[in-house]
């Protein structure tokens, strides 16, 4: 409907904007309104009243949220009125496990990062090695043809993949929207999608409507994603009206696929089996760039800013949002005692074969980026390429006998 | 928490857009919201901030069974059944056996109204219960409230509970601070409660920030029991092994009553109404929010022909001895009252103490192969 539209083109054109002011006009965010209610409850609340007890607990926003940085911020919300309580839901339920440190914190809109930048600074800060977004900037490159050596010896590789996700500027991201909201997200996505040609056209199969056999064919390919069970998820918000506009979009030759209003508004899959990460990465980059358009032609675009580069749900995600990565057999390596700190150097993360959380099974490792905010979407990659050429290496040297070494460690930031 | 701004963000979005698809529900709510009344109620709020969205997000997010109709929809403090009656009145009426927004609610803790109950056969009742919740006037529930509110509720009920004396007196243990030993005794009693795994539960917020300010209290000869911000405000619980319903019906009105005057001192009584009776989260839980039950030994009578149909017209429900959704072990099932709303406390009671002893009959006669039909009862 005409009003309904130019309702929500007004609605998105004023986020647009905002926006694009930076981070000053919205800085102080927005006091609740003073009504008596409101302004009685606070005076029989005051924030030490509601401060979280943390001290069980371990992930990111305990180790930086104190009383003075809670009672500043209590009050304050979002344009969209999202608050701190509701930022920090998920840290509070989930204390977090001693060896594995969570973020414990998501945004519910763009302006999250900005309105709440005293916790989601430091929240950054440790969560990215030192990344300090107040005065460093993030690189943004999808130029593939920039990636060298990009294709690997296919005895050891198995298989490549390049993920990321990128949100949509005016609406509310998971744990905030309406559905109103994720429904917008998913008309703006699925057009954009049905605009590919060539080697990326493809078709969605929307989570509530698709047939059983649909859905049968999408998890023997290991498509489908399911409602989230993970309590960092469920009490962040995120699946709420399950599965109410939510969906699977892939090309005709599956090995390009789009994740919608899942656990940000899109994740983008570029991945096929082998080792040529410089195709795998050049679709990626091609895909990405022109579904871009196709949003900005109807006068969409994506959450981006040079501080924070992509803004996504979860502030591990900031920056590229991506992860490349492999499975590669590594049978003699793997038992290797150098592996770890290998791995380390090179900026590299094993994972199992199943994703994160996940044992390896046999000899095969997900490889990937331990990076994600401070260095570009090439820089990573082409991490990731050297990196795996290593190992590939020291795999065959250690096949053959020989000795392998340590590599000196790589740059943080560049600098 | 203030007035909800966010719902008037979403108010530039249409009715239409943001209705939910309720089209594989099965449950109270999705049979009544249409999408005038989602129209009509979604730009009100209660003064503390509950919006529509809010009562309804569990009963969207669970759609429900084909067999069991859950209520899908809670109240976020005591102004939602008011706020919001355009949709829970006919929910209540759906739930609550045709109760109109007209009638009124008899409130009745007098244990010596209720007659009988004392002598229950102990060979064949195990143990009797009788619970119910009562919710804090002042405070929001707990879908809504916020940690600073749990934290004075769990501290007004501490001090409430410690004034209680003689067969009362009792002690606190609260969810996160007690030592194992503590944990273990609770667990072998059966009285520890743990975060609710219920996606009922945690998808209506009730599982926020746990454990902080829950906890469970008891009495020493452990006959007496209370839960403190678990799916409500109050649970109260009293309890014996056996069939002397009679003692479990006093001892839980007696206690009630005492820690409704110490609440009351501190100008916080519980919440209700003279037509809803007790307020509580649960539309389901309203009126006496009473369930009084037996376990029982009934091997022959489950499994005749009009076993469900005595039930009915008794106006008891059965459950296995683990509770709600749990299957009978052994021919001994947990039988209860089905009602909440529309009769008192003392009514309830009484109805689950002349059908018990009923069916207690009924079963030995089975025993000695005699026939039931000439006791089958009317419909009460």
């Amino acid at each position: 409907m005409a009003t309904q539209f130019t309702r929500m083109l007004a609605g998105r054109n004023t986020a647009v904007m905002l926006a694009s002011l930076g981070a000053g006009t919205l800085a102080t965010g927005y006091l609740f309104s003073d009504s008596t209610a409101a302004a009685e409850r606070r005076m029989l609340y005051p924030p030490s009243a509601d401060f979280p007890d943390l001290r069980k607990h371990n992930n990111c926003m305990a180790a930086s949220l104190t009383p003075a940085i809670y009672a500043r911020l209590r009050d304050k919300a979002t344009p969209s009125s999202w608050t701190l309580d509701q930022c920090i839901q998920t840290g509070v339920d989930n204390p977090g496990h001693p060896f594995i440190k969570t973020v414990g914190m998501v945004a519910g809109d763009e302006e999250t990062y900005e309105v709440f930048s005293e916790i989601f600074d430091p929240v950054i800060k440790d969560r990215h090695h030192g990344y300090d977004p107040r005065t460093m900037k993030h690189p943004t490159d999808l130029d593939s043809s920039k990636i060298t050596s990009g294709v690997f010896d296919e005895r050891y590789v198995l298989s490549s993949r390049v993920r990321t996700g990128r949100s949509i500027r005016g609406l509310s991201l998971p744990p905030a929207c309406s559905r109103a909201e994720r429904r917008e997200v998913e008309r703006v996505a699925v057009m954009a999608l049905s605009g590919l040609q060539g080697d990326l056209a493809g078709r969605y199969y929307s989570l509530g409507e698709m047939t059983e056999r649909e859905q049968q064919q999408l998890i023997d390919e290991h498509f489908l994603f399911d409602k989230p069970v993970s309590p960092l998820l469920t009490s962040a918000g995120m699946a709420r009206d399950w599965p109410d506009a939510r969906g699977i979009w892939h090309n005709n030759q599956k090995n390009f696929l789009i994740w919608i209003n899942e656990e940000d508004h899109t994740r983008i899959i570029s991945m096929e089996k082998g080792g040529n990460m410089k195709r795998v990465f050049e679709r990626f980059c091609r895909g990405l760039k022109q579904v871009e358009q196709l949003i900005q032609e109807r006068g969409w675009e994506f959450m981006w800013n040079e501080r924070l580069g992509y803004i996504l749900t979860c502030p591990s995600n900031l920056g590229t949002g991506l992860r490349a990565g492999v499975h590669v057999r590594l049978p003699n390596l793997s038992k290797d005692p150098r592996f770890s700190k290998i791995l380390e150097n090179l900026r590299l993360q094993k994972r199992g074969t199943g994703g994160v959380d996940t044992a390896a099974t046999g000899d095969t490792f997900d490889i990937s980026n331990n990076d994600r905010l401070g260095k570009s979407e090439v820089e990573l990659v082409q991490l990731v390429v050297d990196g795996v050429n290593y190992l590939i290496d020291c795999e065959k040297r250690l096949e053959r006998g020989q000795d392998i070494k340590i590599p000196s460690p790589i740059a943080q930031f560049r600098r | 928490m203030a007035k909800n701004c966010h719902n008037d963000y979403k108010m530039k979005f249409s009715g239409d857009e943001e209705y939910p698809d309720l089209s594989l529900h099965n449950n109270h709510m999705a049979k009544v919201l249409t999408r005038d009344i989602y129209q009509k109620l979604r730009g009100k709020s209660t003064p503390s901030g509950f919006t529509l969205d809010d009562i309804i997000q569990t009963g969207v997010d669970n759609p429900g069974h084909p067999f069991i109709m859950t209520v899908g929809c809670v109240a976020g403090d005591e102004e939602s059944y008011e706020v919001f009656k355009d949709l829970l009145d006919p929910i209540i009426s759906d739930r609550h056996g045709g109760y109109k927004p007209t009638d009124k609610h008899k409130t009745d803790l007098n244990f010596e109204n209720l007659k009988g109950g004392d002598d229950l056969d102990p060979n064949y009742v195990l143990s009797s219960r009788v619970r119910t919740g009562r919710s804090i006037k002042g405070f929001t529930l707990p879908p809504h409230n916020s940690r600073g509110e749990r934290r004075t509720i769990q501290k007004l009920s501490i001090e409430a509970l410690a004034t209680l004396s003689g067969e009362f007196k009792g002690k606190y243990y609260p969810l996160d601070g007690m030592t194992d030993a503590e944990q273990d005794q609770l667990i072998n009693d059966h009285f520890l409660f743990d975060k609710p795994v219920s996606p009922l539960l945690t998808c209506a917020g009730m599982a926020r920030d746990w454990p902080d300010a829950r906890g469970i209290w008891h009495n020493e000869s452990k006959t007496f029991l209370v839960w403190v911000n678990e799916e409500d405000h109050l649970r109260v619980i009293s309890m014996q092994q056996g069939g002397n319903m009679k003692e479990v019906f006093r001892r839980f009105c007696t206690g009630l009553l005492k820690i409704e005057e110490t609440f009351k001192k501190h100008n916080h009584g519980f919440m209700w109404n003279e037509h809803l009776g007790y307020v509580l989260t649960c539309p389901s839980n309203l009126g006496t929010g009473l369930r009084g039950g037996v376990h029982v030994k009934l091997p022959k009578l489950s499994t005749h022909a009009k076993f469900e149909e005595i039930l009915t017209r008794l106006r008891l429900q059965k459950r296995g001895t683990g509770g709600v959704d749990t299957a009978s072990v052994g021919g001994v099932f947990d039988i209860s009252n089905a009602d909440r709303l529309g009769s008192s406390e003392v009514d309830q009671v009484q109805l689950v103490v002349d059908g018990v002893k009923l069916m207690v009959a009924m079963e030995k006669k089975l025993e000695k192969s005699e026939s039931i039909d000439d006791m089958i009862p009317a419909q009460k």
